[in-house]
C-alpha cells in the first residue's frame, strides 16, 4: 500500500475518533444534566416581545421559528442597508484620498486611519452612547423639519399620509428608526467605508500608468479618463477584496447582541437562555452565517470568473 | 508517520482523564472553596461593598454551604453572572452553586439541567415608572417602552399582562442589570419591569430622589426566588438544601448567631438534634455534626440575613416571615 | 503660495472644496476644543462637579477616578505594580521583536524567558509575590495576553492549515479546507460562544477548562484560519523552482519546507500577517460579550458605577484613543516593513496594499 494512503486512513481516523470522542462526551453530558436537545423547541411558543421586525408581523404568541426568522429578517436588513451605504461612502473617500486637493486628500486619509485602528466594538458602544446620551425625551423632541422628530426613542420622519406624532408614552405613525439601529448602522457603515476606500484606492492606483496617459493625450480631461478608462479596469481588481469587506459588514453585523438590536444572534441568543438548549442555537446560527458566506463567495467568485482580466490576474 | 503517533499519544492522553465523573463534594473539597454564581451586583441580594466583600441574602446561602462544608463561610468564591449566563455557568461546572434571584420554574426545573433546592425569597414581579409621568395603575401603560433583561421570566410575564390585557409595548432588551437601569432612569424607556424586590433595591441605591419613581401596586406574577445546583448530584443537592433549610428552621427554633454557642448544652431534643448533640445527621451528608452550628454561626438564621441585608433598603418582611407568623418560610424537621 | 495654488485652488471645484472644508473646520474645530480641553473638567472630588459642566464640557474627571480600574480591574489594589510591569514587559518583547536585527535563534529564547517572566509576575506564588487568581486578570493587560497567546498559539496551527491545503493528499485538503472555509464564513461571536458554553459540554464530566483558557483557544483557533490563507498566500509567491531544487539535493519534504520554503513565505507575507494581527488585536475586544474583562469590558463596568454614568462618550473616548495607539503603531510598523527595502512606488505598492486588505478581517 502507498504511504500516502496509510497516511491520510491515520488522518481521517484520527479525526474520526476525536468527532466521536466529543460526541459522546455532549450526549453524556447532556443525559446527566437532563438537558432536553433536538429541534422540537422551534415549534413551541416564544413567549418574549421583540423590538423592531421587517416584513412580517410577530407577537408573543408566535412559535420560536418565527422569532429567529425575525430575526435573520432584521439582519438582513441591517446587511443590506450598510453594504449599499458603505460602498458609497467608501468609494467617495477612496476617490478623495486622490484627489488633487491637498486638503481633502488629507482629511480623507486621516478618517480611514482613524476608523482602521479602532475596534468596531468601542465604535458602536461610542455612537449609540452618543445617541441615548444626548439625545431628549420624547415630550421635549427636537423637530427639525414637521413629520420629523428625533427623540432619544429614535428618529420618526413621515410617509405621504402618515405623520408620527405624540400619543401617549410614545410617537405612532410614520417610519421611526430605533437608537439601537441608528447606532449599529453608522458604526458599520464608518467602519467598513474606512476599509472600503483604501480597497477603492488600491484599485484605481493598480491601473498602468500608461493607461491613463493614452487617455489624456487622446483628449479626455481627468474626469473623463476616470469614467471610461480607470474605473472599468479597477473595478475588476477591487471585486475580490470588495466582497470580502461585504462579508466582514454582514458578520460585524453579529455585535448588534452588544447593544440591544434584535438581530439574528441577539435572538437565538435569548431561545438559548430560555430553552436551555445551547448546542441547537449555536449551530443555528453558524448555519445561517455559513449559507450566506458561501452563497456570496460562490456569486462573487462566479461573476470574477467572468470578468477577471488574463494577464493582470495576480 | 511520526507526527501521526503524536497525535494518537496526544488523544490516549485525553482519554486517560478521569473517566469517572467527580462529585460536586470532591470536587470541592479538593479545591478548597465554594464557586459561587451571584447577580453582579444587586443592592440586597448580592452586591460588593466597597470594600470589595461580597454581601447580601444570596451571598449567605453560599456562606452558609461553607460553613456546613469547611466550618468556614469564607471560603467562597463569587462569579458575577448576567442573566444569559446564569445557566450555561451552573451547567458547565464553572460555579457549584447558582444563587441569583432566580425563579423557580417548571422549564428550568426539568430541561434545562437544574435542580432548584428550595426558595429564599417569596416575590413577584412589578412595575416601576418616572413619578412625572403620572400613571396609577399598570393597565394604563399601552404602548410604553418598557425596559427588560433577555432570558428571564420577567419577559415573558411581562408579554403575556400585555398580551392578556390587549396593550401593546416596545420593548428595549438590554443584557446587563446596570445598562438597562442606565436607560432607564436616563429616561430611553418609560417603564422598568422586574420582580418588586429588584424595584425596591434599585430605587433605595440608585434614584436621585427615591419620590421621582413610582412602583404600581400591581404584582403580576409569582416568582418564588431560590438557589440552584446542576442535575446529577443528589449528595451535593442534599447539603445546599438543607444549609437553607438550616438557617430557617434556627430561626424557628429561635437560634441566632448571638445564642448558638449557649444552646450547645441544651436539653431541648430538637436543638440537640440540630447543634450535633445528638444523632449524626452531618456524618449523613458526610459533613461535620457541628455543620448546623458553623452554619448559624457565622452567617447567622434567616432573619438575622434578612434583616442585615434587605431591612436597611426598606424591605418589609411580608410573606417571606416564618409559616408560625403567618408567611411561607416553613423548613421540614431535622431529625 | 504656490504651492497652495496648485493643491488647493488648481480648480473650482478643489476651490470649493478647501473653502467647505475650512468653513467646517472654522465651525467644528473651535468648540470641539473647548468641549474637550478648554471647559473640560480634568479632576473632580466628585460628579457633581461635571454634571454642572455637562454638555459644555468633557468629563476627563471620569478617567482620573476610574482609571486604575479601567486599567487593572479587580486585580488587588496594592499588587497593581505587577500588571503595570507586566504590561511594559510584553510590549518591550513586542518592540524587540520588530527589529530585523533581532531575528535570529535566541529570540524565541527571549520570549520564552519574557513569557515566564510575566507569568510569575501575575500570578505571583513565588519571590514573596501573593498568588492572585487568573479570574481576577483585567484591563490592558488582558488584552495584551489575549492577542500575544492568540497569536503564538494560532501561528503554528496556520502554517500547517496552510501547508495541508495545498498538500496532495486529498483527504488532508479537504480536512484543511473545511476548517478553514467553516471558521472564515462565521462571525467570532459564535466562535465565542461555542467555546464559552459548548467546549465544557465536549468534556468528560469532571474535565473543566477556566474561562480565560477557553476565550483564548477560541481567538487563537479563529485567527489560524486567517493566517492561514495569509501563509497560503506567501508560499504561492515562493517559486517552484526552490522547492524542486531542494528536492533534487535530496531533502525530504519537511526539511525542504522548515528550512528553504517556509522562511521565503513567510518572509514575503510578513505586511498581511502584521495586518492580520493588527485586526485581531481588535477582535479581543469581543471577549466582553462571554464576560471577560479585557479593556474595552473594564471600561464599560466602570461607567456603571451609579455616582458616575453618563459619561460614555469621554469613555469610550478613551478606550478608542489606548486601541488607536497600539494599532497606529503595528501599523506603521507595517507600512515601513513594505517601503524598507526598495521596492517600486505606484503600481506595486497598492498591489501589495490590496494584499493587506485582502487578509485584513
Amino acid at each position: 500500500m502507498k504511504k500516502s494512503w496509510l497516511w491520510q486512513a491515520a488522518l481521517i481516523g484520527a479525526a474520526g475518533f476525536a468527532v466521536w470522542y466529543f460526541a459522546s462526551n455532549t450526549a453524556q453530558n447532556l443525559e446527566a444534566r437532563r438537558i432536553a436537545s433536538g429541534f422540537g423547541f422551534l415549534s413551541r411558543e416564544a413567549g418574549f416581545e421583540i423590538g423592531e421586525t421587517t416584513f412580517f408581523s410577530y407577537s408573543a404568541a408566535d412559535t420560536y421559528l418565527r422569532a429567529l426568522a425575525v430575526g435573520l429578517a432584521n439582519t438582513f436588513r441591517i446587511a443590506a442597508l450598510g453594504i449599499v451605504l458603505a460602498t458609497l461612502l467608501g468609494a467617495a473617500i477612496g476617490l478623495a484620498r486622490l484627489a488633487p486637493n491637498w486638503l481633502l486628500a488629507r482629511l480623507a486619509g486621516a478618517y480611514v486611519e482613524l476608523l482602521r485602528n479602532v475596534p468596531l466594538l468601542v465604535q458602536l458602544f461610542f455612537w449609540y452612547a452618543l445617541i441615548s446620551e444626548n439625545l431628549p425625551a420624547p415630550a421635549e423632541a427636537l423637530n427639525p423639519l414637521p413629520g420629523v422628530f428625533l427623540s432619544n426613542r429614535g428618529l420618526y420622519f413621515p410617509l405621504p399620509g402618515d405623520f408620527p406624532e405624540l400619543s401617549g408614552f410614545n410617537f405612532t405613525g410614520g417610519v421611526g428608526l430605533t437608537p439601537e439601529f441608528a447606532a449599529l448602522l453608522l458604526g458599520l457603515v464608518t467602519y467598513t467605508a474606512a476599509f472600503i476606500a483604501e480597497i477603492v484606492r488600491a484599485g484605481i492606483l493598480s491601473v498602468p500608468r500608461g493607461q491613463v496617459d493614452a487617455a489624456y493625450s487622446m483628449g479626455l480631461a481627468r474626469r473623463g479618463a476616470m469614467r471610461y478608462i480607470v474605473l472599468p479596469q479597477a473595478l475588476r481588481l477591487v471585486v475580490p477584496p470588495l466582497t470580502s469587506q461585504y462579508l466582514n459588514l454582514t458578520k460585524n453585523s453579529s455585535l448588534a447582541v452588544a447593544i440591544g438590536y434584535p438581530d439574528l444572534v441577539s435572538i437565538a441568543n435569548t431561545t438559548m437562555n430560555q430553552t436551555g438548549q445551547a448546542i441547537e442555537g449555536i449551530v443555528v446560527i453558524m448555519a445561517v452565517y455559513l449559507t450566506i458566506s458561501l452563497s456570496i463567495s460562490l456569486v462573487m467568485n462566479g461573476y470574477n470568473r467572468r470578468v477577471a482580466l488574463r494577464g493582470v490576474a495576480r | 508517520m511520526r507526527p501521526v503517533l503524536a497525535v494518537l499519544a496526544a488523544l490516549a492522553v485525553l482519554c486517560a482523564a478521569p473517566a469517572a465523573a467527580q462529585s460536586t463534594l470532591e470536587a470541592v473539597s479538593k479545591k478548597g472553596h465554594v464557586q459561587c454564581g451571584v447577580n453582579v451586583g444587586l443592592a440586597g441580594f448580592s452586591q460588593p461593598d466597597s470594600q470589595g466583600a461580597w454581601k447580601g441574602i444570596d451571598v449567605d446561602v453560599c456562606r452558609a454551604v461553607a460553613a456546613a462544608v469547611f466550618g468556614d463561610a469564607s471560603k467562597v468564591r463569587y462569579t458575577p453572572l448576567t442573566a444569559q449566563q446564569r445557566f450555561t455557568a451552573l451547567q458547565s461546572g464553572e460555579v457549584d452553586i447558582l444563587s441569583r434571584n432566580t425563579t423557580w420554574t417548571i422549564t428550568r426545573d426539568t430541561s434545562l439541567g437544574l435542580n432548584f433546592v428550595g426558595v429564599n425569597y417569596y416575590d413577584g414581579q412589578g412595575f416601576m415608572v418616572h413619578a412625572k409621568r403620572k400613571v396609577k395603575s399598570a393597565k394604563q401603560l399601552n404602548g410604553a417602552t418598557v425596559c427588560v433583561q433577555p432570558g428571564t421570566t420577567t419577559e415573558l410575564n411581562l408579554a403575556d399582562y400585555f398580551r392578556s390585557h390587549n396593550m401593546k409595548f416596545k420593548p428595549v432588551v438590554i443584557e446587563k442589570l446596570e445598562e438597562v437601569l442606565n436607560a432607564y432612569f436616563s429616561g430611553r424607556c418609560d417603564v422598568y419591569t422586574t420582580d418588586v424586590s429588584g424595584l425596591v433595591a434599585v430605587r433605595a441605591s440608585r434614584a436621585t430622589k427615591p419620590g421621582e419613581h413610582i412602583i404600581l401596586p400591581e404584582v403580576i406574577s409569582k416568582e418564588p426566588l431560590g438557589p440552584a445546583v446542576r442535575h446529577g448530584d443528589d449528595r451535593w443537592f442534599d447539603i445546599v438544601k438543607w444549609s437553607l433549610f438550616a438557617m430557617i428552621e434556627a430561626e424557628e427554633l429561635g437560634l441566632s448567631s448571638k445564642n448558638i454557642e449557649q444552646q450547645l448544652t441544651t436539653t431541648n431534643p430538637s436543638i440537640q438534634r440540630f447543634v450535633g448533640a445528638s444523632g449524626d445527621i452531618g456524618k449523613m451528608m458526610g459533613l461535620d455534626n457541628r455543620w448546623a452550628v458553623n452554619i448559624v454561626k457565622q452567617v447567622g438564621n434567616y432573619g438575622e440575613s434578612f434583616d442585615a441585608n434587605l431591612k436597611p433598603l426598606g424591605f418589609e418582611r411580608g410573606i417571606n416571615k416564618l409559616w408560625t407568623q403567618g408567611g411561607l418560610m416553613y423548613a421540614p424537621p431535622i431529625r | 503660495m504656490k504651492w497652495a495654488r496648485e493643491n488647493l485652488f488648481s480648480s473650482w471645484p478643489s476651490a470649493l472644496a478647501t473653502f467647505l472644508i475650512c468653513f467646517l473646520a472654522w465651525k467644528l474645530i473651535p468648540p470641539f476644543f473647548h468641549w474637550a480641553i478648554g471647559n473640560a473638567v480634568w479632576s473632580a472630588a466628585s460628579a457633581e462637579t461635571c454634571r454642572a459642566a455637562e454638555g459644555q464640557g468633557a468629563c476627563w474627571a471620569f478617567i482620573a477616578e476610574k482609571h486604575r480600574f479601567i486599567l487593572f480591574s479587580t486585580y488587588p489594589f496594592e499588587q497593581q505594580w505587577r500588571p503595570a510591569l507586566a504590561s511594559l514587559l510584553l510590549v518591550l518583547l513586542w518592540v524587540l521583536s520588530a527589529f530585523r536585527s533581532m531575528w535570529r535563534w535566541w529570540l524565541s529564547l527571549v520570549w520564552l524567558s519574557g513569557l515566564g517572566l510575566i507569568g510569575a509576575l501575575m500570578w505571583g506564588g513565588v519571590a514573596g509575590l501573593p498568588y492572585v487568581e487568573n479570574e481576577r486578570w483585567g484591563g490592558l493587560i488582558l488584552t495584551l495576553i489575549l492577542a500575544s497567546f492568540g497569536a503564538a498559539l494560532a501561528f503554528p496551527l496556520a502554517i500547517l492549515l496552510a501547508l495541508g491545503r495545498r498538500s496532495s493528499l486529498p483527504a488532508l485538503r479537504a480536512l484543511c479546507i473545511a476548517y478553514i472555509e467553516l471558521i472564515r464564513g462565521v462571525p467570532l461571536i459564535s466562535v465565542l460562544f461555542m467555546a464559552s458554553v459548548l467546549l465544557p459540554l465536549f468534556l468528560p464530566a469532571g474535565v473543566s477548562i477556566d474561562k480565560l483558557l477557553r476565550a483564548q483557544l477560541a481567538l487563537a483557533a479563529f485567527a489560524a484560519a486567517y493566517l492561514a490563507e495569509v501563509v497560503r498566500g506567501g508560499l504561492q509567491a515562493v517559486p517552484r523552482h526552490q522547492s524542486e531544487t531542494a528536492a533534487a539535493l535530496g531533502m525530504g519534504y519537511w526539511r525542504a519546507t522548515w528550512l528553504v520554503v517556509l522562511p521565503q513565505a513567510l518572509r514575503a507575507s510578513i505586511p498581511p500577517l502584521v495586518n492580520t494581527f493588527i485586526g485581531f488585536f481588535k477582535d479581543t475586544s469581543l471577549v466582553l460579550i462571554i464576560g471577560l474583562f479585557d479593556l474595552l469590558s473594564t471600561v464599560k463596568v466602570s461607567l456603571q458605577d451609579a455616582a458616575w454614568s453618563g459619561f460614555g462618550v469621554e469613555a469610550y473616548l478613551f478606550a478608542a484613543a489606548v486601541y488607536f495607539v497600539f494599532c497606529y503603531a503595528m501599523s506603521a510598523y507595517s507600512r515601513s516593513l513594505e517601503t524598507g527595502p526598495a521596492r517600486g512606488a505606484g503600481a506595486k505598492q497598492a498591489l501589495a496594499e490590496g494584499d493587506r486588505l485582502f487578509a485584513s478581517p
